[in-house]
């Protein structure tokens, strides 16, 4: 160890994948920011993730590979890792640490907020109610999105959640309000097409300005995408509750921030739980997703559309299956509805939106809209029942009612879930297409909603 | 004697700390300059082991740690009702007070209201004996409870030599003195017990008497007895925490602890939202006046996850000793067992299946015990239950890992939800092949001597339709439901409607959220009397045609939702609907 200028410079004494560790240490915290300096000046920003007895053990976020153990010194910055913040990150690019990339000056701080956030106190949360309009019907009739709601998005590879994603970025709005609103968008480890797709798709709504990018690409160094979510996450926060916006944030993909975690758990030697995932991912991903929400007293919300890729779309995989214990429901992107060219390709009967309840209804939405909702649940997932049966037995061995269900089926995937990916449709043509689609159906058969709603809507 | 040591060692919630000889197993100690709460959980020569219950982001070694010399413990007394607690019972209300909207770290709070004053009456005078358990005096708590002040269980007992008058009290005032052996002790309102340690009890009966949910797939199918365990496991999405909240808006007992543990910030939120505005149906005031939260959600503490379990049993086991019945919900199992295997990995423990450590399934069996129904100690003689619910979140909905399985040992009502019953909005998605009660025996006294007695064949009969539609629906998925006989596609239909009209309830429809026992029998009377009378049509040559296209099917099945508990007239009108509808069907037949 040795001093220069006060600052603390310790030796490294092993390398192994992401991990440093230093020796000779005497003066380091849990958490605590690390600058690593090689001989030839280069700087590298790491963590500590254990400490004591003299060592540190080290977490490199720019990757290990290069450095090596002569000569490369480790300073202890005495703080935790923070994002600077202000008003003037909004239609920014930065990098997964929190770096100026678009070839500007940094911002301007106005404070400095510790990356990692604190859990929200729930008796301070204020229940999410309020309606956002995706303009995407299956969304908006069936998925209701809330303000301060965390929805994924559980999507496969190749499919098209990021468009999806793009789409609702650009057309999510509040009903009858003006308040501002951003969104900050993380590219976790994703191509740079897809990245670049997003930007062009906020910039030509004109949406760039108040968005605030954080961008680490499938070429960027992999330990890294720990800290984009939560970069992300801490500017999100501030421009929600310090500036009074209603903030969207979209991260994708959480399956690459996942694979970092497993990465650095397995440097370190932990015993993994299942499919060598760390026994705390639950806890680890959801000081992420938790950070969604709203509070009492405070103007602004952070809504979270986290995106991710489930590994051969096995929706019981630990990425997506963790995700959906944490977050509040789901959207399913279905792999037969995608190659049936339908887009979006959500399958419903696996997807849910938990406090829609509180966000539709009477004064927000449609009194109806809870009802037709269910009624169109049902209808579908009878109609799937029927198109098995009639793969077994031909259309021939169905009861009439049966086929009335197969032509709503059908109705539905191309009347209502079909929209195009510019189309943005109001509440009223949404709710107006869920009646046309159960008015192919017998008016007897409408048990989930009540008959003044039937005799309103129903179509003969 | 205190122990004073040094952090030597930090990772995450866990820190070594040596120069702790002194310190005992379970002791709460302050950690670092921050005096972050935390616990002792491995002694090793003068190195203690402590799972820190806050954030450990900063803390270095070499800062100090310092014992208290207590176990972690809870303060049981009035004021507890209504309130909303982290693991270690911090009001989240003072912790937000103290700092702000996130919660901070290092602060200190006390449960209660130390300030507040209470209207204590005695119920001893002067000169009395009284021992441990004896009720004191009461205070009343909220609309709902009256708090009974006990002596501690672990007391001597004695002679009362001093106790003051009726009047108001703050919890520090010492309300009364206990004479023995020429040792005088003082009673205050309030005592403190060490949450890992079960309260002691009399003597434990077996639960006999049904816990009334209002849901009717658990009163009638799968019922819970006062004083019984239940489980219930299911994949993300399919609706346990609405049923949780379910048995804890609408059970039928005096008290609620509801747990949070590793769970959603907005369910915590929903309760607190909720609660104060929903009425208890059987005494019309607001159901917050008997409801406890104990809430450490997903992203706080990991260490104060382990603990929260037991802070609430403990709470829950003290309102028993007063002689009520309390009902502890806790969402979710599998999250204090992840911090329990968190801890473990970082004690560098032999893991056993899946990274949990081998003491998973004590730990449980321990926990579920905690739940039974009692004689109280001391006197007046009163009789008091805690029934345990807990969810388990299996990982990828597989009942077959180690925290679903170790479960199912212990307890003895398992509500299995299904995710393809969740798929199709068939809620409460309990499957009800999968699912068992171990209390329906002990229990159908109850319903017969309350209900009917015809309960208990009525549900049989009931059941024995769902099993046979069970076993049809395999020939229905190769041939076709025209390969079936009529009798066998009554079965088909009148299982579907016993699905939608019995099974299915509906927790947001004012009406269907709650479902009275009386009217939870008589919807099934009426579900088998259809199906006895269908057989009988049919036999007598009505057609399955004409039977499906009777009127009275469509009030049957929205009868859960239209007709409300004191409206139980209106089922005797379809009853007898039903019997002149069956006439002329067979009646019809019988003149051509």
């Amino acid at each position: 160890m040795s001093n220069q200028g006060g600052v603390q410079y310790s030796k490294i004494a092993e390398i192994k994948g992401p991990l440093v560790i230093v020796d000779g240490v005497d003066n380091a915290a849990f958490d605590e920011l690390v600058e690593i300096e090689t001989t030839d000046g280069e700087r590298r920003l790491g963590k500590v993730l254990e400490v004591g007895n003299g060592k540190a053990v080290v977490q490199v976020f720019e990757g290990t590979t290069g450095l090596s153990v002569s000569g490369t010194n480790a300073k202890f910055v005495g703080k935790v890792m923070e994002m600077p913040v202000s008003e003037q990150v909004l239609g920014r690019v930065f990098d997964g640490l929190g770096r100026a990339k678009d070839g500007l000056p940094e911002p301007v701080a106005d404070s400095f907020l510790d990356i990692n956030g604190a859990p929200m106190n729930p008796e301070q949360r204020e229940y999410p109610k309020d309606f956002i309009q995706t303009g995407v019907s299956v969304i908006d009739g069936m998925l209701t999105l809330v303000r301060g709601q965390k929805l994924p998005i559980f999507s496969g590879s190749g499919m098209s959640h990021n468009i999806l994603a793009a789409q609702i970025a650009r057309q999510a709005a509040i009903i009858g309000t003006d308040d501002s609103f951003a969104v900050v968008f993380a590219a976790i480890g994703v191509q740079y097409s897809e990245a670049e797709y997003f930007k062009r798709s906020l910039e030509e709504s004109g949406a760039l300005k108040r968005s605030v990018l954080f961008l680490n690409l499938a070429d960027d160094p992999a330990i890294e995408r720990i800290i984009t979510p939560r970069v992300a996450l801490t500017v999100a926060e501030y421009l929600a509750y310090d500036l009074g916006m209603h903030v969207l944030v979209i991260l994708t993909d959480m399956t690459n921030y996942a694979e970092a975690l497993r990465e650095i758990s397995a440097a370190r030697e932990e015993v993994p739980g299942r499919k060598g995932y760390p026994g705390y991912l639950y806890t680890d991903l959801s000081t992420i997703y938790e950070r969604a929400g709203r509070l009492r007293g405070k103007k602004g919300s952070v809504t979270q559309v986290p995106i991710l890729t489930m590994p051969s779309d096995d929706i019981t995989h630990p990425i997506p299956d963790l995700t959906g214990y944490i977050t509040e429901g789901q959207l399913v992107l279905g792999r037969d509805l995608f190659r049936q060219g339908v887009y979006p390709p959500i399958n419903i009967l696996m997807s849910l939106s938990r406090i829609m309840k509180d966000g539709i209804g009477e004064g927000s939405t449609r009194a109806d809209h809870q009802e037709i909702s269910n009624q169109n649940y049902d209808a579908y997932s009878r109609a799937q029942e029927v198109r098995a049966l009639a793969g077994i037995v031909g259309k021939a061995g169905l009861t009439p009612v049966d086929l009335n269900y197969m032509n709503f089926g059908d109705e539905f995937e191309k009347k209502f879930l079909t929209q195009a990916i510019d189309e943005n449709r109001t509440i009223e043509e949404t709710l107006g297409l869920q009646w046309s689609c159960v008015s192919k159906l017998p008016k007897n058969e409408l048990t989930k909603v009540k008959d003044k709603y039937v005799d309103q809507y129903y179509k003969e | 004697m205190v122990a004073q040591g040094k952090i030597v060692w930090i990772s995450g919630p866990a820190v070594k700390a040596d120069g702790m000889a002194d310190a005992k197993m379970y002791e709460t100690v302050s950690v670092g300059d921050a005096k972050l709460i935390g616990e002792v959980i491995r002694l090793t020569g003068d190195v203690a082991f402590i799972q820190v219950y806050e954030s450990t982001s900063g803390l270095k070694p070499g800062e100090p740690v310092i014992g208290t010399g207590n176990p972690l413990s809870v303060l049981l007394g009035p004021g507890i009702i209504g309130q909303i607690y982290d693991g270690i019972q911090r009001p989240l209300k003072d912790l937000a007070a103290k700092s702000g909207s996130f919660i901070g770290r290092g602060i200190t709070t006390t449960p209660v209201d130390m300030e507040k004053q209470y209207h204590f009456s005695p119920s001893v005078a002067v000169g009395d004996e009284v021992e441990a358990g004896n009720i004191i005096g009461t205070v009343p708590e909220t609309s709902l409870i009256e708090h009974k002040i006990l002596v501690p269980p672990d007391h001597k007992g004695g002679k009362i030599t001093n106790i003051v008058s009726e009047g108001d009290y703050a919890l520090e005032t010492e309300i009364a003195t206990v004479e023995k052996d020429g040792q005088s002790f003082p009673l205050k309102m309030y005592h403190k017990w060490p949450v890992r340690q079960p309260r002691p009890y009399l003597k434990r009966y077996d639960p006999t008497v049904p816990l009334l949910t209002g849901q009717r797939v658990i009163d009638t199918f799968f019922p819970l007895a006062k004083g019984g365990t239940g489980s219930i496991p299911g994949a993300f999405g399919t609706g346990k925490t609405v049923t949780l909240h379910q048995i804890a808006k609408w059970a039928d007992s005096q008290v609620v602890v509801y747990i949070g543990c590793g769970e959603r910030g907005n369910e915590m939120t929903e309760v607190l939202v909720e609660f104060p505005e929903l009425k208890d149906p059987r005494t019309g005031k607001p159901l917050m006046d008997r409801t406890v939260l104990v809430a450490n959600t997903s992203n706080m503490p990991v260490a104060a996850r382990e603990a929260s379990i037991y802070t609430g049993v403990t709470i829950a086991e003290y309102y028993r000793d007063m002689g009520y019945d309390v009902v502890l919900v806790a969402d979710s199992t599998s999250r204090w067992a992840e911090a329990l295997r968190e801890m473990s990995g970082r004690l560098e423990e032999m893991p056993a299946e899946e990274g949990y450590p081998s003491y998973l399934a004590s730990r449980l069996a321990e926990f579920y015990e905690r739940a039974g129904r009692v004689r109280a100690k001391g006197s007046p003689e009163r009789d008091g239950s805690v029934s345990l619910v807990g969810a388990v979140s299996p990982s990828g909905g597989d009942f077959t890992e180690p925290v679903t399985t170790h479960t199912m040992r212990f307890i003895k009502t398992f509500w299995a939800l299904d995710a393809s019953l969740a798929y199709s909005r068939h809620y409460p998605s309990i499957n009800w092949m999968n699912s068992y009660s171990g209390y329906l025996a002990d229990i159908a006294k109850w319903w017969s001597e309350n209900i009917s007695a015809d309960w208990l064949d009525l549900r049989s009969e009931t059941y024995g339709i769902l099993q046979r539609e069970d076993t049809l629906k395999e020939i229905v998925k190769l041939l076709g439901p025209e390969a079936l006989p009529d009798e066998e596609k009554l079965i088909l239909e009148v299982a579907r409607m016993i699905k939608i009209g019995i099974l299915q309830q509906n927790s947001f429809d004012d009406v269907d959220t709650y479902c009275s026992p009386e009217k939870q029998f008589k919807l099934m009377k009426l579900q088998v009397d259809f199906y006895n009378k269908g057989q009988q049509a049919l036999k007598d040559g009505a057609s399955l045609a004409d039977i499906r296209s009777m009127d009275v099917i469509s009030l049957l099945l929205k009868a859960r939702m239209d007709v409300k508990d004191d409206e139980m007239p209106k089922l005797d009108k379809i009853e007898t609907d039903m019997i002149e509808q069956f006439k002329s069907i067979t009646g019809v037949k019988v003149q051509n």
